[in-house]
């Protein structure tokens, strides 16, 4: 229908404390340990929450983003 | 389904005081959950915590909160939710908090059947004051004050609320967030005391003596060595050993503490006005 659902990946780098138990719990690869965790590839991300719930410091959130065309 | 922060935490006192890695934001983030999907009034719900680090949860959460003293978390809720049996009384509490200082305040409100939710933050150690043996530090594990590894058995904290009387007893880990969370929502739910054994790592004072290096290896420590409640069931003595269940341990229907004391209430009235 030419409505594609993905997921927006955000981390607040105010907040975490670099522990990098989001990559490691990502089943699909999302992110990267740089600095801190940054998104390498948010087209693969099936929003499943493991990063958001395995975030001890509520410094991840997945939401969802509709686009249009 | 993505939390609204804001909601929930004083995003001023963020970023918390916890260190990296600690499992102690997951075990919160999964109360904050739980009562999302609830979808619980939050002007009706009140957190109260003793003393430890656990303690702090409730200064980061957007409720009214008490920190209270070391182990009668549970003694100043008891006077909450006796006063005001309309509100939801959600205690958090530690493993040296619940177990020691204040066990006597734990097997009581099981007894009682209070209504009240208590989840336990079981990091199996003090991690506050630098990582003394707590009555759930596992046998053989090292603390500042077991250097030789830990003589004592430790408690099983479900199985203590379950022989205390209590109706309702959980538990699950970090590493099971999502189980977890839902463990949380159903023990929120029940009418009655209510018991969640979180467990929950300490990579700095627990898991650095354990060689437990990262706080992954913890979580997946706890990962190996919890069974399904389920397949618990099927398993001898031996191959229990060192390992623990998951799940919903007890759920069962009984009289609770503050609908009985409504009953006599209205019945002494009654009797005052005749």
């Amino acid at each position: 229908m030419g409505k594609t659902l993905q997921w927006e990946v955000s981390v607040n780098s105010k907040w975490c404390k670099k522990c990098g138990l989001c990559v490691e719990f990502c089943p699909r690869d999302v992110l990267e340990m740089n600095d801190i965790p940054t998104v390498k590839d948010a087209a693969r991300c099936i929003g499943c929450l493991m990063c958001e719930m395995h975030c001890p410091d509520f410094a991840i959130t997945v939401k969802r983003r509709e686009n249009n065309g | 389904m993505a939390l609204p922060i804001d909601k929930y935490l004083r995003v001023a006192k963020m970023p918390h005081i916890w260190c990296p890695g600690c499992g102690h934001g997951i075990v919160t983030q999964a109360i904050v959950r739980a009562i999302h999907e609830l979808e619980l009034d939050t002007e009706k719900t009140v957190v109260v915590s003793g003393i430890g680090c656990s303690a702090r949860a409730p200064g980061y959460l957007h409720f009214d909160t008490l920190h209270t003293t070391h182990g009668r978390a549970i003694a100043f809720a008891t006077g909450i939710k006796m006063a005001k049996p309309e509100l939801n009384v959600i205690v958090i509490t530690g493993d040296g908090d619940a177990a020691a200082i204040g066990g006597n305040h734990l097997i009581h409100a099981a007894r009682r059947n209070l209504d009240l939710t208590v989840i336990c933050f079981n990091n199996n150690i003090y991690g506050m004051t630098s990582g003394q043996y707590s009555p759930l530090t596992p046998q053989g594990s090292y603390a500042t004050t077991s250097p030789y590894g830990m003589l004592e058995k430790p408690f099983d904290l479900c199985n203590l609320v379950i022989g205390a009387g209590g109706t309702f007893a959980a538990r699950s880990t970090t590493y099971h967030a999502r189980q977890l969370t839902n463990l949380i929502k159903e023990a929120i739910a029940y009418k009655g005391f209510a018991f969640v054994d979180a467990l929950s790592q300490c990579p700095t004072y627990f898991g650095r003596r354990n060689k437990l290096r990262t706080p992954l290896e913890m979580m997946n420590w706890f990962k190996d060595r919890s069974v399904p409640v389920s397949s618990w069931e099927k398993l001898s003595p031996e191959e229990r050993e060192g390992k623990f269940a998951i799940g919903v341990l007890t759920k069962a229907q009984a009289t609770e503490l503050t609908e009985v004391y409504k009953q006599l209430i209205e019945q002494l009235q009654q009797r005052g006005g005749e």
